[in-house]
């Protein structure tokens, strides 16, 4: 179970962006996000991924109560959590080779012998032929490069998924190829999913359950 | 508000990209051109032609410029041509040497301090603010005068003064790629810091920095002459730019012209030349900032 208890975080303690949140994705589960732009679902989502120290509140993953944020995190806990951003321009290192993107997990993580296979493996889950895997992010459309992220999320075998508003580049042919790779991930291995976005629709036919901000935030 | 009131606005477009690319294009090839003659003679010469620029010809003293000695004889008859190239391969030398220590110390502190970020940026970035409040060619002057003349005290000198741009280029740098989303998908990714900073940072900001240690090689050459002609650099039997010109001055008085003119002459050309050529590359990299000397 990945937990939030009424996280409060932000950028500046006066103001934060995200008032007391409570949210929980149990395992196998999936859930929705949905809100207005710029209400604080991406702080969220970098919250759930452990890369932001929430001001107050506590973040539970499988019953372990995380301490420590970004790199201070465990390398257990941080990888637990695999992450696809909005902007997969600006989520590449544009010095990297597609297939070294997906690789770069394995190689941080020490298992560099078994990148080779598991980067092909991906590469045809996610849709991206061979040619492709050499390019570097500026050779390669917002789409394909997408499905790179993707790839590169899953690299690590992640027991949970945070897409934010990862489809919002997209159009509507790789949107439904990357959900079918999130959903065929998901079956197989039972992890669990928070997917925040503002398109209802998709949403609603993506998760388990759909969760709207307002119904998250304690009223205040 | 009337039909002929209205202003029609025309937009006007100019192909302004061309004139200035062939300035560009001029500038390059100039600047290329000086750069690959002061490589080949400062590279070539010595070895192939196998003279004596230490030789003395009392007889043959301060004798202007001709077909025997093309840039004339000094005060104790040595051959200008040959001390001027000994002198630029010293003080390209030094120039090299000191542009790239003070670009890896520069590098990285600079990098400490932007991936590290919060208090430790806070103070780094306060003891450089510390350090460039004081003139740097008095602190070297410091630096210098605590060894003997030589080649590596005006290098470490000249390095250790000279660290503090490149260290502030890298930090800004380094602050704006750091706070990118993969940044984030590299430590979600499990990256350790020193992984994020290696892989993921430093060739991010190479370009800058290499850019600062090309722009550093002029500026380098400068205060060794400097130096040299204060009389605290390199030792004056040593021929480098600045000890020509600080040895030519009793003769210029005398009107003998030649051996201040053409080490001054060997200190510019290759130095506007290597900076015409590091303009050129800022201009590639960052198109909207015009590129300036720094000397």
């Amino acid at each position: 179970m990945l937990e939030l208890r009424s996280v409060t975080a932000g950028y500046d303690r006066r103001a934060p962006a995200v008032r007391d949140v409570t949210l929980t994705v149990s395992s196998g589960e999936s859930v929705g996000l949905l809100g207005p732009s710029g209400c604080g679902k991406s702080t969220l989502a970098r919250v759930a991924a452990l890369l932001h120290r929430p001001d107050s509140g506590e973040v539970v993953l499988d019953g372990t109560p995380v301490r420590h944020w970004r790199h201070r995190a465990p390398r257990e806990l941080r990888t637990a959590v695999g992450v696809v951003f909005q902007q997969p321009r600006l989520s590449a290192d544009p010095r990297l080779r597609l297939a070294d993107l997906i690789a770069e997990p394995l190689r941080a993580t020490g298992r560099r012998a078994s990148a080779e296979d598991r980067v092909a493996e991906l590469a045809d889950t996610v849709g991206l032929t061979p040619d492709l895997l050499t390019r570097r992010p500026h050779e390669v459309s917002d789409g394909q490069l997408q499905r790179a992220c993707v790839a590169r999320a899953l690299v690590l075998r992640p027991r949970w998924l945070i897409c934010d508003e990862m489809t919002a580049m997209l159009d509507a042919s790789t949107t439904a190829a990357l959900v079918a790779v999130v959903e065929a991930y998901r079956t197989s291995t039972g992890a669990g999913l928070l997917a925040v976005a503002h398109d209802h629709t998709l949403l609603t036919r993506w998760c388990d359950r759909t969760v709207h901000w307002k119904t998250v935030t304690e009223p205040r | 508000m009337s039909a002929d009131t209205t202003v029609v606005e025309k937009t006007v477009w100019r192909a302004h990209g061309t004139a200035r690319r062939s300035t560009h294009t001029l500038r390059l090839y100039v600047s290329a051109g000086l750069v690959a003659v002061t490589a080949l003679a400062v590279l070539l010469l010595p070895p192939l032609v196998q003279l004596d620029q230490q030789a003395v010809d009392l007889a043959a003293k301060l004798l202007p410029p001709s077909w025997s000695h093309p840039f004339g004889t000094d005060d104790v008859g040595r051959d200008l041509l040959l001390r001027c190239v000994y002198g630029l391969r010293v003080s390209l030398l030094v120039g090299v040497v000191a542009a790239l220590t003070a670009t890896v110390i520069g590098t990285a502190v600079g990098a400490t301090a932007g991936a590290l970020g919060g208090w430790a940026d806070r103070t780094v970035m306060r003891l450089v603010d510390t350090f460039s409040s004081v003139p740097h060619l008095l602190l070297g002057i410091f630096i210098v005068a605590m060894f003997r003349p030589g080649v590596w005290p005006v290098v470490i000198s000249v390095g250790l003064t000279h660290w503090l741009s490149t260290a502030r280029i890298v930090r800004a740098e380094v602050l704006s790629l750091r706070s990118r989303p993969f940044i984030d998908a590299a430590v979600s990714g499990g990256a350790s810091r020193w992984r994020v900073v290696v892989r993921h940072l430093l060739p991010g900001v190479l370009p800058q920095a290499g850019l600062a240690a090309v722009l550093m090689v002029p500026h380098a050459m400068w205060h060794e002459s400097a130096l040299s002609f204060l009389g605290l650099g390199l030792p004056t039997h040593t021929a480098s730019l600045g000890t020509l010109i600080q040895g030519a001055r009793g003769s210029l008085l005398a009107g003998q012209w030649w051996p201040t003119l053409f080490p001054g002459l060997f200190l510019i050309i290759p130095t506007l030349a290597i900076a015409g050529l590091a303009g050129v590359w800022r201009e590639r990299i960052n198109p909207r900032r015009r590129s300036e000397l720094s000397l």
